[in-house]
């Protein structure tokens, strides 16, 4: 299936109908799910209202990770089977989880404030996410230089894989190391989130990993678009 | 064997090798990455004397001694192994509470007392509406 789709043309035609449902589809239920989570949901028994920031903080901090995932995926199978399409996507994925990432820590920071009195602390998770935000700017920037040189994207897609490691980092650094960073709340059994204010977190988590998709995909359909516009330059050129 | 099935023996590898790096890592690092000293952590060491440390643990329960000027306060940190006095003078965040997580900033005294100069509270993994709260375990606030 992921072969047939590394055909450009065949993955165009099913991205352009796919991307607006991507994108509305997850704003509408990111907008429901903040409604709810503002509205709707008891206020926490210690921090009061200010644990509603955890509805938007959540998903950030779990795609500024996932989107890192993707990317590393992307890199991988760019590195094994060599498909032009899986470095689109790794060059489309990067600043898009970029900015989920530096959110996560901007809400993270906001949320801190009032609750541990801080806005700021070099605790492991803090730092561990902040060193993620580092790598994807590096990745960027080395994807870019590696483009502007006429490379192949073998050297970012080497970076992708390795920068991996911190994924494990961020996870377990609430388990392994003292941290001012509460433990994990969401496990894949059970959570320690009450039912009551948990349900709204489904549809922003939801809501936001739709939108991510879908900026992706057009992002990627930019990327294809651009490149088929250089080619026939160059092609007119060499006439 | 073809090319693409080494590359694919590569790349597995190469993942296999990351998260062995990545544990690696997170155990090497357990004690520089420390954000704080637990109290079981120093008792029976030497104190780390004159440096800025911090100092983590749970506000033990009846320990909270509020000074007449009003600003000043003596409470004892705990992690189920040992027990440190702090004391400490300025304004507490508002999470702050007896039997709840502390991160005190400041330096032991050679009597092994902490004397802090900055709190932080530290709260846990669990979110609940207060009537719940109520029921399962009381939280005691600072409000009189």
């Amino acid at each position: 299936m992921l072969h047939a789709l590394a055909n450009p043309a065949r993955f165009l035609k099913i991205a352009r109908p796919l991307t607006p449902a991507l994108f509305w589809g997850g704003l509408a239920l990111t907008l429901f799910g903040a409604w709810a989570g503002l509205t709707q949901t008891p206020a926490d028994y210690l921090q009061k209202d200010s644990v509603r920031i955890l509805y938007i903080h959540v998903p950030t901090a779990w795609l500024g990770m996932g989107g890192w995932s993707g990317l590393a995926v992307a890199c991988l199978s760019y590195l094994i089977w060599r498909h032009p399409l899986a470095i689109v996507a790794a060059r489309a994925t990067a600043p898009v989880g970029a900015v989920f990432a530096a959110l996560c820590l901007i809400t993270g920071s906001i949320w801190g404030r009032p609750t541990w009195g801080t806005w700021w602390e070099w605790d492991g998770r803090l730092t561990s996410m902040l060193l993620l935000f580092f790598v994807y700017i590096a990745w960027i920037a080395l994807a870019r230089a590696d483009a502007e040189r006429g490379g192949d994207g073998r050297i970012p897609a080497l970076f992708g894989v390795a920068g991996t490691v911190l994924l494990p980092i961020i996870r377990y650094s609430v388990v392994w190391w003292n941290t001012l960073h509460q433990g994990e709340s969401i496990g894949i059994t059970r959570s320690s989130i009450d039912g009551s204010m948990l349900w709204p977190l489904w549809f922003t988590l939801s809501g936001f990993s739709l939108l991510f998709c879908g900026i992706v995909l057009m992002r990627m359909r930019a990327l294809l678009a651009q490149q088929k516009v250089e080619a026939r330059l160059r092609r007119r050129a060499a006439q | 064997m073809k090319a693409k099935h080494q590359r694919l023996t590569l790349g597995i590898l190469a993942v296999v090798a990351i998260l062995g790096a990545a544990l690696l890592a997170l155990s090497a690092l357990k004690d520089q990455a420390a954000f704080f000293y637990a109290p079981g952590d120093v008792a029976g060491k030497p104190l780390p004397l004159g440096k800025a440390v911090r100092l983590g643990g749970m506000v033990e329960k009846g320990s909270l001694i509020r000074a007449k000027d009003g600003v000043s306060i003596g409470f004892k940190v705990t992690d189920g192994k040992a027990v440190v006095p702090v004391r400490f003078r300025g304004v507490t965040p508002d999470l702050f509470r007896e039997g709840s997580g502390v991160v005190a900033e400041g330096q032991f005294q050679p009597d092994g007392s902490f004397a802090a100069d900055n709190l932080l509270a530290k709260h846990d993994e669990r979110y609940m509406p207060p009537q719940m709260a109520g029921k399962m375990h009381k939280s005691e606030s600072l409000e009189p």
